[in-house]
């Protein structure tokens, strides 16, 4: 099921929470929901998941409209809220039963579905204790089984690492990528390197609006200036830096040791011929001359810290 | 539809019978119960007849404090720990939430009440009794109990946290309870006295206490069950804006 975000707006009394967004996941998609706090991620997810209705737009889950079919889209989605909410008091298997009758699984299908869950959570130690007296990361597990369990279509995961180890983590990655082949995810995260790791797409959102949208390769095309690392010997690092900084398409460049250069440029413009011209009338050679790969992090900020 | 409210009763008795506040409850129920039918100064014994008129009066007391206790955490505690985010992301209604705790609150004084029933066979045995107007003294309880329950629910929705919830709850089922009932007696007569006294519980719980059935009765508990859970399903969706 493809989901199709319009115009989405929603307030808190004067706080814009969400601004006009659009955009759109396709079945078989992972999206990466990234944005500092407070930017509007988990409001969007609460509207898609019809808990919270929203001031103005509309989200199509398949051909289901969030403002009338609210029912059966929730039958379509297992959505996995921030604080992992849970009724502590019941023991894992109990709860799991009590979330598949409510997603009326059939009656002979249920137990074959816990122990699915209970498998691919890696549950099956836990699974007779009461979920109070499991662990931050377990509760975490538990709360993923819950999303799992009817098999959804349409899996909407709001920060699901948080509080996890690191190998937790790669688990539940390597899950999300397995289930992501077959269905809609839409998955926030403030650890970016898990996202690039995890995601087909990223969308940036920043202030309740789309600061930024496609695969992180393009958004480093898009947003990131060219930079290259240069290493030259033969000459003297001032004056090839004075000579660096002449080049009219160089915006900035910086002396990070003795004959090591960091250049920053406009995407598009030609400064490795410029470069190369420089050196070869100078006499000076060119040990090095190397893009360097901005991380999403560095993506993160600029998009985020540009408003 | 009947079947998640069905789901949700059971998960709702499940969670209720697995702790001990419950038990606490029904045991201050019929300690309270049992004192003020069979030890205190106005037992039954002092009555001169069989009947359970002043012993259902009690119990409605009894119920009108337990019941507050009971309900407040209904619907604040979920919104406040998240699960009703978790509940309303499933396939579940307002109205099915509503209703789900509305009936699970109702079978647990249904059990209390049931539980009172060796006190009717003791008092059967002790003397000729009306057994109509105890028949009507039980349903009139639930429904009292129920309207309870629906204020109850009401107040969690209304409520933050579970004791102002309770405060919430309590006052204003002590306006039902008790002070309708004043301001009907301080206001000499004219409409405004008629109108607080058709608003004061008692006056109907009294009538089919008394063995009376009045559709007007019925009229009125069902009115006020109605508005109380409409304004707990409003106060939810109201969160949810």
């Amino acid at each position: 099921m493809d989901i199709v975000v319009e115009n989405l707006s929603k307030s808190f009394g004067p706080q814009k929470a969400i601004d006009s967004i659009s955009f759109q996941v396709k079945r078989g998609e992972v999206l990466g929901f990234l944005g500092p706090n407070g930017a509007g991620k988990t409001t969007t997810m609460k509207i898609i998941s019809c808990f919270l209705f929203p001031d103005a737009g509309n989200v199509q889950v398949g051909n289901y409209s969030i403002r009338k079919h609210a029912a059966q889209i929730r039958q379509h989605i297992g959505y996995l809220p921030e604080h992992n909410p849970l009724y502590d008091e019941m023991n894992v298997i109990d709860f799991l039963q009590f979330i598949a009758r409510i997603h009326n699984i059939p009656r002979y299908r249920i137990t074959a579905r816990i122990l699915d869950m209970l498998r691919l959570c890696g549950l099956e130690k836990e699974k007779y204790k009461n979920i109070r007296e499991l662990s931050k990361g377990y509760k975490q597990r538990v709360g993923l089984a819950q999303a799992l369990i009817h098999d959804p279509e349409v899996v909407l995961l709001d920060e699901p690492t948080t509080g996890l180890d690191p190998n937790q983590i790669v688990e539940i990655r390597e899950m999300i990528r397995t289930i992501g082949r077959e269905k809609t995810i839409i998955f926030s995260s403030h650890l970016l390197t898990q996202v690039e790791a995890t995601c087909n797409r990223v969308l940036i959102i920043h202030k309740g609006k789309i600061a930024a949208d496609g695969t992180s390769a393009e958004l480093r095309l898009t947003y990131t200036e060219k930079l290259l690392r240069l290493v030259v010997e033969g000459g003297n690092t001032e004056a090839v830096f004075n000579l660096l900084t002449g080049i009219p398409d160089v915006e900035d460049v910086e002396i990070t040791e003795e004959n090591s250069f960091r250049i920053q440029a406009g995407r598009n413009a030609p400064v490795e011929k410029d470069i190369f011209q420089l050196c070869e009338a100078n006499g000076w050679y060119i040990k090095e001359l190397v893009p360097i790969e901005e991380r999403l992090e560095d993506i993160f900020r600029q998009v985020t810290q540009s408003s | 539809m009947v079947r998640t409210i069905g789901i949700l009763i059971r998960k709702e008795l499940d969670s209720a019978f697995n702790s001990w506040a419950i038990y606490t409850g029904y045991l201050l129920f019929f300690c309270i119960c049992g004192f003020a039918c069979w030890l205190s100064p106005g037992n039954v014994f002092t009555l001169g007849q069989a009947g359970m008129t002043p012993f259902f009066t009690v119990i409605n007391w009894i119920a009108f404090f337990i019941i507050h206790a009971l309900a407040m955490k209904s619907v604040a505690d979920e919104r406040r720990s998240g699960t009703l985010e978790l509940l309303l992301t499933k396939p579940v209604t307002t109205f099915q939430l509503i209703a789900g705790k509305f009936c699970s609150y109702l079978i647990i004084i249904g059990i209390a009440l049931f539980l009172t029933l060796p006190y009717y066979f003791t008092m059967t045995g002790l003397g000729s009794m009306d057994h109509g107007a105890v028949l009507l003294g039980y349903f009139g309880l639930i429904l009292t109990s129920a309207c309870y329950i629906s204020i109850g629910l009401f107040a969690s929705s209304a409520a933050k946290t579970p004791i102002s919830a309770f405060f919430i709850s309590l006052g204003t089922g002590l306006c039902f309870q008790v002070l309708f009932g004043l301001l009907a007696n301080q206001i000499p007569f004219g409409p405004v006295a008629n109108l607080f006294g058709f608003l004061s519980l008692p006056e109907h719980f009294e009538s089919l206490n008394r063995g009376v059935l009045d559709t007007r009765d019925l009229f009125y508990f069902l009115s006020v069950i109605v508005l109380f859970l409409a304004l707990a399903k409003l106060y939810i969706n109201k969160y949810r804006h």
